[in-house]
């Protein structure tokens, strides 16, 4: 009982998210994840992650277009460091606006529907983003070749304290550069941050009024909620965030391309999320975490790395089992995702996190019988 | 005659070729309770549609203490003071007893939208207290964190009149409120809604149950076919040849 209310202090949460996060590049080592490019990644999709939970998970509404907000404030962070300066800042700040923009237009329209309608809308919005930045809009995104630095552009702040030097010019943070771990830290700061408000949402009047939306929107009309207003400040949260994240992507590796607004983009988050477990607070990031692991250590197994693996069967067996698992590691290890995917929707509908809660639930009643003995034993002296 | 909250004037409704409603003329007045009867079909659902505005009538004006009702949104109706408990108990399943009480009270306190992310909830304290203070009463002080969606259907119903009032409406339309309840629930019922009664609220009821609407009502009124053929006091009503007619085919009330 006193662990459980000391996890509902909020203060408690965030220490130990705070530092379970800044010690990522530690404890994350043992199991070959613990490099700059993919710990960055994880911040990122993470803070990506948590602000579409806001809207799915609290909500219900099941949005499928949410990569035109990363596409959006990657395209703005980057014209950002071409027209302003390389310091990141500005650059974050202008792609979440943006990006909340674009949330406030898209969702307007596509909340004037529910359901699988909503969805089918936000991804119609989507798609037509993703091939107006192929075709018309070649002037603002450079088509498919992507937004790019290039030594001619203006960079108007910066021009006014120093001259530029030769060759491109990098993202810095008032002069500390955004590569590496100095990077990492700049995202983990944001996703810490991203963490703490998005925690405090959904232990506020507001987010149990949208979690009550998703249990009954009826009800709630006839409670004296207006819901619409309620929706649309969750989808533009959450469009922030999705900014944010875009921005980051940016910031880390400054370029922006189209593809990165494709469906795809958008089922992966809510594949994150789903895997995780909607609507829990941790859950979105332990979905991050997976996919973006698999992503990148699956992805980068070959034949040759399973052969030394394999190393102690007999040579007979030793081939049998390479030639089946090579069939989930490299190019093919969105077979392994779907695989553990389908297992974890199958056996677990709440993802990831409703299996730790299974576990706990179980540990408690293999303790309770022993402290019920305890209490009677007491009692009867 | 006391002061008239709810006045329906001239009100018909045609649902194709059926005339649901036809020219009714209901006033009720503060602090009463006035159940509507009538077989079914008669239209009391209907009625009760058109004044919580879910239903729009062809004709005729729907007046709540001189405002006019007809076109309002549900959440709008609602801050004006009417509120309605369902037939079918409406509530948030995915939400535990006290949160469900907790929203209407909360709907109370800050009109149809407020944006208070940053605030936290365990610090609303006054909301809470105000929830569990009107859940004691119903009986349900005992289940306060319990999943609401997993209770039984006549807790379900008593949790949605915990909803219903804790915004202390200036109305409140019970839609059955014992359909569906065993004769001890029914006794239960009948006993909250009295002493509701005691505290001068105003109340609408539309019930099967004879025994319910007179142990409860003031004033009743018998619809049938979409027609109000007769109002009065219970005693006027149980006397009342055209009534038994309608309502028991002659028997005897």
């Amino acid at each position: 009982m006193s662990k459980r209310s000391l996890l509902k202090n909020d203060w408690v949460v965030m220490a130990l998210f705070t530092v379970a996060v800044l010690s990522m590049p530690i404890w994350l080592a043992p199991i070959g994840a613990a490099y700059p490019d993919l710990l960055q990644k994880f911040a990122i999709f993470g803070i990506f992650a948590i602000g579409y939970n806001i809207l799915f998970g609290l909500t219900g509404y099941l949005s499928f277009g949410h990569a035109v907000f990363l596409g959006v404030g990657s395209y703005t962070a980057v014209w950002s460091f071409k027209l302003l300066t390389m310091n990141v800042l500005p650059a974050v700040l202008f792609a979440m606006v943006v990006g909340g923009l674009f949330a406030v237009v898209i969702g307007y329209l596509s909340l004037r529907r529910s359901g699988i309608y909503f969805s089918i809308l936000t991804l119609a919005f989507a798609q037509m983003s993703y091939n107006m930045a192929y075709s018309v809009l070649t002037p603002i995104t450079n088509g498919e070749t992507g937004l790019q630095l290039t030594k001619t552009d203006p960079r108007m702040i910066d021009a006014m304290f120093v001259a530029p030097g030769e060759g491109l010019p990098s993202t810095n943070l008032f002069g500390m550069s955004m590569s590496g771990y100095s990077g990492f830290y700049f995202c983990a700061v944001l996703l810490i941050i991203g963490f703490f408000i998005s925690l405090r949402i959904f232990r506020s009047p507001f987010g149990l009024k949208l979690l009550a939306i998703k249990s009954n929107q009826n009800r709630m009309l006839y409670t004296g909620f207006n819901t619409k207003p309620y929706l649309l400040t969750a989808f533009v949260i959450s469009g922030v965030y999705a900014g944010l994240a875009g921005a980051l992507m940016a910031v880390t590796d400054p370029l922006a391309g189209a593809e990165r607004m494709q469906w795809t983009a958008s089922g992966e988050v809510v594949l994150m999320t789903i895997l995780g477990g909607v609507g829990t607070l941790i859950g979105p990031l332990l979905g991050v975490g997976i996919i973006k692991y698999f992503e990148n250590i699956f992805s980068a197994l070959n034949t040759n790395t399973l052969h030394q693996t394999f190393s102690f069967l007999p040579d007979w067996l030793e081939d049998i089992v390479v030639a089946i698992s090579s069939h989930f590691v490299g190019d093919g290890w969105h077979l392994t995702l779907g695989v553990l995917f389908m297992v974890i929707v199958i056996f677990l509908p709440g993802g990831v996190m409703e299996g730790f809660q299974r576990i706990a639930a179980l540990a408690r009643r293999l303790s309770r019988p022993q402290q019920e003995k305890a209490i009677q034993t007491s009692e009867q002296e | 005659m006391g002061n008239i909250v709810l006045s329906i004037k001239d009100v018909n409704k045609t649902f194709g070729g059926l005339h649901a409603l036809g020219d009714i003329n209901l006033d009720i007045e503060e602090g009463k309770t006035h159940a509507i009867i009538g077989p079914n079909g008669a239209g009391k659902s209907t009625l009760l549609n058109v004044c919580i505005g879910r239903l729009e009538p062809d004709s005729g004006t729907v007046e709540f203490e001189g405002k006019n009702m007809i076109g309002l949104k549900p959440y709008e109706i609602n801050h004006a003071g009417m509120v309605r408990v369902f037939q079918t108990p409406e509530i948030f399943p995915d939400l535990n007893v006290l949160e469900n009480v907790m929203i209407p009270a909360l709907a109370k306190q800050e009109g149809v939208f407020r944006f208070n992310a940053f605030t936290s909830l365990a610090g609303r304290r006054d909301i809470e207290e105000q929830a569990r203070h009107v859940l004691e009463d119903l009986g349900l002080g005992g289940q306060i964190h319990d999943h609401a969606g997993s209770m039984s259907r006549g807790d379900k119903r008593r949790l949605e009149l915990a909803m219903g009032l804790v915004q202390h409406p200036r109305l409140l339309l019970l839609d059955e409120p014992t359909a569906g309840m065993s004769r001890h629930d029914t006794n239960r019922t009948i006993d909250l809604l009295k002493k509701i009664k005691e505290r001068g609220m105003t109340k609408i009821i539309i019930e099967h149950d004879m025994h319910v609407v007179f142990s409860l009502a003031d004033r009743i009124s018998v619809l049938a076919q979409g027609r109000i053929i007769a109002q009065g006091t219970p005693d006027e009503i149980r006397g009342n040849p055209k009534v038994q007619e309608a309502y028991l085919g002659g028997a005897e009330l």
